[in-house]
């Protein structure tokens, strides 16, 4: 077997935070991405408007109409009543803003690509798992694993969050304007999360990389997550993200902590390509 | 995965077995071979309910003799109740093989419990001045409509949605678990207890009996001890966290009292409503909206969270 060589991530390029947008597609021009579609998306006018009545659907009625209407063109759907139900929103590959008037339950707005969504409500465990591109944001609470394995685009909780938020995070930005549960971050990889309020034991416990923003307390740090140094490029980000969403930092954003890796734990990174194919 | 649900009723009294029908419905998917109620009357101090089977669904199907077999165990009940002092206020008939018992009764309960349960295949469910214990194969719908549960008024209660992962799809594995034989305690549990046969032996060891082999009884169990002891029951259940090893989340009542529990990790899930006067709470929140279709807050308890409300 090969000696290891502990060289710094950096070196490898595998550093750099994807803040927003598809990290399934490489685009070397920023308009590009901005203009991507995939293939087969519907062309929709966000000026034709329309409404769903998802109170005797079933969840599969919901979204095949959602999908039946933006190939009508529709660019602006609106879901009412639905009723807590169970993956609203997945799988739209398209630009759309999306409005639920109510909660929704597990797994709501995953493997999305693109659409703006809006809750009024509350949403259950999972919300925008391995979610790619886009924003969803969430009026009212949020239960655990909010954002798991997220890759990109803006997932926002306006209340409380529960355990694990963003756990197995890949990109993009989780902020979530109270409190989060126990190991948070946990196994991060990239993307920024943003915790208003405060957090419970064990907060970005084995991340790879990425940071951590919190305004509140922490119980604990998990193992190697660390407190790193906030940069004025930190407090501009912070401005403008939170500004973009309404929200404040209570204690004012120059008193967030930001949380880093230590880089001290076995990290992937580190592993030469070879090595790579025996640990994955 | 099994769905759990409970509801209490601050300081007032309403329908609760439709409640929970419509609750426990919601959840069929996450457990559709057996649905369990433990329903909580205005407690009546001076009197006692005991729910009780006398065969299993299967045995119903296809034992022998079954009908006349069920009939004599019936009969052998109620003149044990009678030898041991009981006073029978009322006795019904709740299905062919399970029934509804009222009596008054002074002596020990342990006693009592222990002498009925000799009978061959006759398993009692419950005993309370306000618990009445209701479980069966099949979802709500089907054991609410069974068992007449419709209508019934209560404080609080709390159900079960089974999907047999460990244990056979019987009445006897199903949830809920009454706290065996101490009244009114009764347990619904979502989850897995990992130090279940060491924690039961420790149980045992200080008298305690099991009847079935479901790591749920355990909870139900456990508490029953500490109140046995003296402890609050909020104590009794913040020492569950570290005591029970496993991922759960349980919703334990009395008969004035629910609380909820969940362990250090979260790992299993529960959604809360709670307002001035009513609390609910499910593994989901679509069963929260079966009976409040309005907007309302929900939120998650966290990790190692103990709460508990009183009627």
């Amino acid at each position: 077997m090969a000696q290891l060589k502990h060289r710094d991530s950096h070196d490898l390029g595998m550093h750099t935070e994807q803040l927003a947008g598809r990290t399934q597609q490489t685009f070397f021009d920023p308009a590009a991405e901005e203009n991507f579609l995939y293939p087969g998306a519907f062309e929709v006018d966000f000026n034709k408007v329309a409404e769903i009545d998802a109170a005797e659907l079933s969840i599969t009625d919901v979204n095949l109409r959602i999908r039946e209407l933006m190939k009508q063109g529709h660019g602006t759907i609106n879901v009412k009543n639905p009723g807590a139900k169970h993956s609203l929103g997945v799988g739209i590959l398209n630009r759309l803003n999306l409005n639920f008037e109510g909660s929704l339950g597990y797994f709501g707005c995953g493997l999305i690509d693109g659409p703006n969504v809006r809750i009024s409500g509350r949403v259950g465990w999972s919300c925008a798992e391995n979610m790619m591109a886009g924003t969803v944001v969430i009026e009212k609470n949020a239960g655990s694993t909010f954002g798991a394995a997220m890759r990109g685009g803006d997932l926002v909780c306006k209340g409380d969050a529960g355990s694990r938020v963003g756990i197995d995070q890949k990109g993009g930005t989780i902020i979530v304007g109270g409190r989060v549960g126990m190991n948070s971050g946990f196994m991060m990889q990239r993307g920024r999360m943003v915790i208003l309020g405060d957090s419970g034991p064990n907060l970005g416990d084995s991340m790879y990389d990425g940071t951590i923003y919190i305004a509140g307390k922490y119980e604990s740090l998990g193992v190697d997550a660390v407190v790193g140094e906030m940069t004025d490029t930190d407090v501009k980000w912070l401005t403008h993200k939170l500004a973009m969403y309404g929200l404040e930092a209570p204690n004012g954003i120059e008193n967030i902590t930001k949380i880093i890796s230590g880089k001290q734990l076995w990290n992937y990174d580190n592993l030469e390509p070879m090595e790579k194919k025996l640990v994955l | 995965m099994c769905g759990i649900a409970g509801l209490i009723h601050k300081g007032s009294s309403a329908d609760v077995g439709s409640e929970m029908t419509a609750m426990l419905q919601a959840l069929k998917h996450r457990g559709p071979d057996s649905t369990g109620y433990a329903l909580y009357g205005v407690p009546q101090d001076d009197r006692h309910i005991m729910r009780y089977k006398v065969a299993e669904g299967a045995e119903v199907e296809k034992g022998f003799d079954i009908h006349k077999k069920m009939a004599a165990r019936i009969e052998l009940v109620t003149e044990k109740l009678k030898e041991r002092g009981a006073t029978i206020l009322s006795d019904d008939e709740a299905t062919e093989y399970a029934r509804r018992v009222v009596f008054t009764y002074d002596g020990d309960m342990e006693e009592l419990a222990n002498y009925i349960e000799d009978i061959e295949s006759v398993e009692i469910l419950s005993i309370g001045s306000a618990l009445e214990l209701i479980k069966d194969l099949g979802d709500a719908k089907r054991v609410s409509g069974q068992y007449h549960l419709n209508g019934f008024q209560g404080t609080h209660g709390m159900g079960h949605t089974r999907m047999a992962t460990e244990s056979d799809v019987d009445i006897r594995s199903a949830h809920p678990y009454w706290a065996y034989p101490y009244s009114d305690v009764a347990v619904v549990h979502n989850g897995q207890l990992t130090n279940y046969w060491t924690a039961r032996r420790r149980l045992e060891h200080k008298g305690h009996r099991f009847k079935s082999n479901c790591d749920s009884e355990l909870i139900a169990v456990y508490i029953a001890d500490k109140l046995e002891q003296g402890i609050e029951l909020e104590a009794a259940m913040r020492q569950s966290v570290s005591d029970l090893d496993g991922v759960f989340t349980y919703i334990v009542a009395t008969s004035n009292s629910l609380g909820i529990a969940k362990d250090s990790m979260a790992a299993k899930p529960l959604v809360l409503y709670e307002s001035d006067d009513f609390v609910v709470m499910a593994s989901e929140e679509v069963a929260i909206r079966s009976i409040f279709p309005h907007e309302i807050d929900t939120f998650d308890p966290y990790e190692g969270e103990v709460r508990v409300w009183h009627s």
